[in-house]
């Protein structure tokens, strides 16, 4: 019962993001009606960060525990950011051709963070698919996703800074965006954000009662 | 110093599929322990599980010198294992192989010792050429070689006389023997000569 | 961990060595892989005139493909000869983790040694800053083998390995040609260690990270 009331408020809250983001005036003057994109970008582009953080830590569970369901949940995880990185990726590939004028540039380090998020999750799943026993399928790519993870934060925090010494300030990026973040955008943007959170912890336990359920099914038989 | 191979209700299962279930006894030295059972029914995973290559699903395996038990990262070093699916170094020769694997066992071997191996196993014409050159059955025979260099104390066998001549499985009898009355001997097979030779039989059927 | 396991580590490093030389497995295809690789991109490049950043690009970019031609070959050829589980009877996973690291590391320094001054010729490159640049390239022969020898021995429990290798080990690896480049460039430019300081302490710290988290990860992976 408190399950239905919560899928209902999550309705609501979805519903209401999508209106009020296209009603109220855009959040951005220069570039205009396009930067709306960016309430619907930026949840995407944290929810695969999300995911992933999720990913590992059941992989590190699941190399504990060695729980099928632990790596049920790390796999499942995975998944869904794929999916938050391909809507991250196209998001915001259309932001930069409004705002820089191309589709795709090497010199922003968050577009090219998402981007290897994105080869990460690639290889994640071919690597899983690659592996025929699933005992070794668990372990193996759990092993896979905690190596990989140390060059997430590279991307985000180390190679701006030696981006730096390569590009000097002519590049695409020049053009820095400010948000002004008043209190209408603000307000729209949280909202957004908490509600594709909750999206996504909705999706990630709905994923997980499908698979017991498949499971005791299989038990039964 | 009673070194003993204790299996606590171990069971293994490949997805729904239950291979062992609910299994438990104990061996120890001297002993002898021989395991049966069709096709498939597990004997191979049984042993490998012993040797804690392969985790169980529920239960436990444990080696214990008198009450304290060994920790299982280091089982390994008080058993080894000859079977099929273990292959030695193709391209040393046989003399190679017993050295680099005493290396490895942190087992000082000489000349002569390494030579009494190879004339144990009947390869001491062979020592020098690569195990390439080697037939099937004179590989078996010098993964014995491999397998008692390190004089373990516990010795898993599996399928132990198959691809071998009456002159092999000779040398293997008088290494059976031998293992059974001065450490622990676990043998997985359907041979009913085999069977013989150990104390108490387990047979995998479910 | 005492001087028993240095000696079991330098014999699984020598095992390799010597099977390596009565083969040519890896040294050979890693080799002619790089050399073609050198001479295609110089003959279709012969015309221009390339500037300092493409040229330490192209460099990087022909070791990553020959690694990846190769550095899995120390645990796909265990695994498939069937001696990883003899392996596994003998030796704790350490031992073999860091035979096989010394092993790769070395496979790509001879590399590097054959692959530099060809290049040097055939790409008619000037290089001012000799230390610099061998630095660099040391650094980025340890970052590259401690990256990949770990996702070998992933490759090797899986099939389809020669595809997988490269798809596993790219994502892992940019930021590592990334450092790479931008030092090889400071060293192509004359920049001196000022300009490659950021570079140089990028490749040591990812050298570290990744070679710890490999030997954590190794038991895992070697027994999985």
């Amino acid at each position: 019962m408190v399950r239905k009331y919560l899928q209902i408020g999550l309705f609501v809250l979805l519903a209401g993001v999508i209106y009020f983001s296209f009603i109220t005036p855009a959040p951005q003057q220069i570039i205009g009606e396009a930067s709306r994109i960016f309430y619907y970008h930026i949840p995407m582009a944290w929810l695969t960060v999300v995911a992933y953080a999720v990913n590992l830590i059941y992989a590190i569970r699941f190399l504990k525990t060695r729980s099928e369901l632990d790596d049920f949940r790390s796999l499942w995880s995975a998944e869904l950011g794929t999916m938050f990185c391909v809507l991250a990726t196209i998001s915001g590939s259309l932001f930069a051709k409004v705002t820089w004028g191309v589709y795709w540039t090497w010199s922003e380090p968050r577009m090219l963070s998402i981007f290897i998020l994105l080869l990460i999750y690639g290889a994640y799943l071919s690597l899983r698919a690659a592996i025929p026993t699933p005992e070794r399928k668990g372990i193996i790519s759990a092993a896979y996703s905690i190596l990989a993870f140390p060059t997430v934060p590279f991307f985000i925090f180390i190679m701006p800074r030696m981006m730096l010494s390569l590009h000097p300030a002519d590049s695409v990026v020049g053009k820095n965006l400010h948000f002004t973040m008043g209190g209408t955008v603000l307000a729209i943007f949280l909202v957004s954000l908490f509600s594709f959170t909750v999206l996504y912890f909705w999706l990630f336990g709905l994923g997980i009662r499908l698979y017991k359920v498949q499971l005791s099914r299989s038990e039964e038989a | 110093m009673a070194l003993s191979l204790t299996v606590e209700k171990l069971s293994k299962s490949f997805g729904a599929r239950k291979v062992i279930k609910d299994l438990s006894f104990t061996v120890s030295i001297p002993g002898s322990l021989g395991i049966t059972g069709r096709n498939g029914s597990g004997k191979t995973t049984l042993m490998k599980i012993l040797c804690q290559l392969v985790p169980p699903t529920n239960g436990k395996v444990a080696i214990r010198e008198g009450e304290a038990e060994i920790a299982s990262t280091d089982c390994f070093n008080y058993l080894k294992m000859i079977t099929p699916e273990m292959a030695l170094y193709e391209m040393l020769t046989g003399y190679e192989n017993l050295k680099f694997f005493s290396t490895l066992a942190g087992v000082r071997l000489d000349h002569t010792e390494q030579d009494e191996l190879l004339e144990r196993v009947g390869l001491i014409e062979r020592g020098d050429d690569l195990v390439l050159a080697y037939s099937s059955g004179m590989k078996q025979r010098l993964k014995y070689a491999v397998a008692l260099l390190a004089k373990p104390a516990i010795l898993l066998l599996d399928e132990p006389t198959s691809n071998l001549d009456d002159a092999g499985k000779a040398i293997v009898r008088e290494i059976i023997a031998r293992q059974r009355s001065e450490g622990m001997l676990i043998i997985a097979t359907n041979e009913a000569e085999d069977l013989k030779q150990v104390e108490h039989v387990i047979r995998l059927d479910n | 961990m005492s001087s028993g396991w240095t000696t079991k580590a330098l014999a699984v490093l020598a095992k390799d060595i010597r099977t390596e030389l009565r083969t040519r497995y890896s040294l050979n295809a890693l080799f002619m892989f790089a050399f073609t690789t050198l001479v295609v991109v110089s003959f279709s490049l012969g015309q221009l005139s390339l500037g300092v950043q493409v040229l330490s690009a192209l460099y990087w970019i022909i070791i990553f493909f020959a690694s990846m031609s190769a550095l899995s070959g120390v645990f796909v050829k265990e695994e498939d000869a069937k001696t990883a589980q003899t392996l596994r009877l003998f030796a704790r996973p350490s031992v073999i983790y860091a035979g096989k690291l010394i092993y790769n590391m070395l496979l790509l320094a001879i590399l590097c040694a054959l692959l530099t001054p060809l290049y040097v010729v055939f790409m008619n490159v000037t290089v001012p800053d000799w230390p610099l640049f061998l630095v660099v390239v040391l650094l980025g022969i340890i970052g590259l083998s401690g990256a990949t020898t770990i996702i070998g021995a992933i490759v090797a429990k899986a099939n389809v390995r020669g595809a997988l290798f490269a798809v596993l080990s790219f994502p892992v690896l940019l930021p590592l040609l990334v450092a790479a480049i931008g030092g090889t460039d400071a060293a192509l430019v004359g920049a001196g260690w000022a300009g490659a300081e950021n570079h140089v302490k990028f490749l040591v710290a990812y050298a570290v990270i990744m070679i710890t988290t490999s030997a954590v990860l190794f038991d895992f992976v070697w027994n999985g």
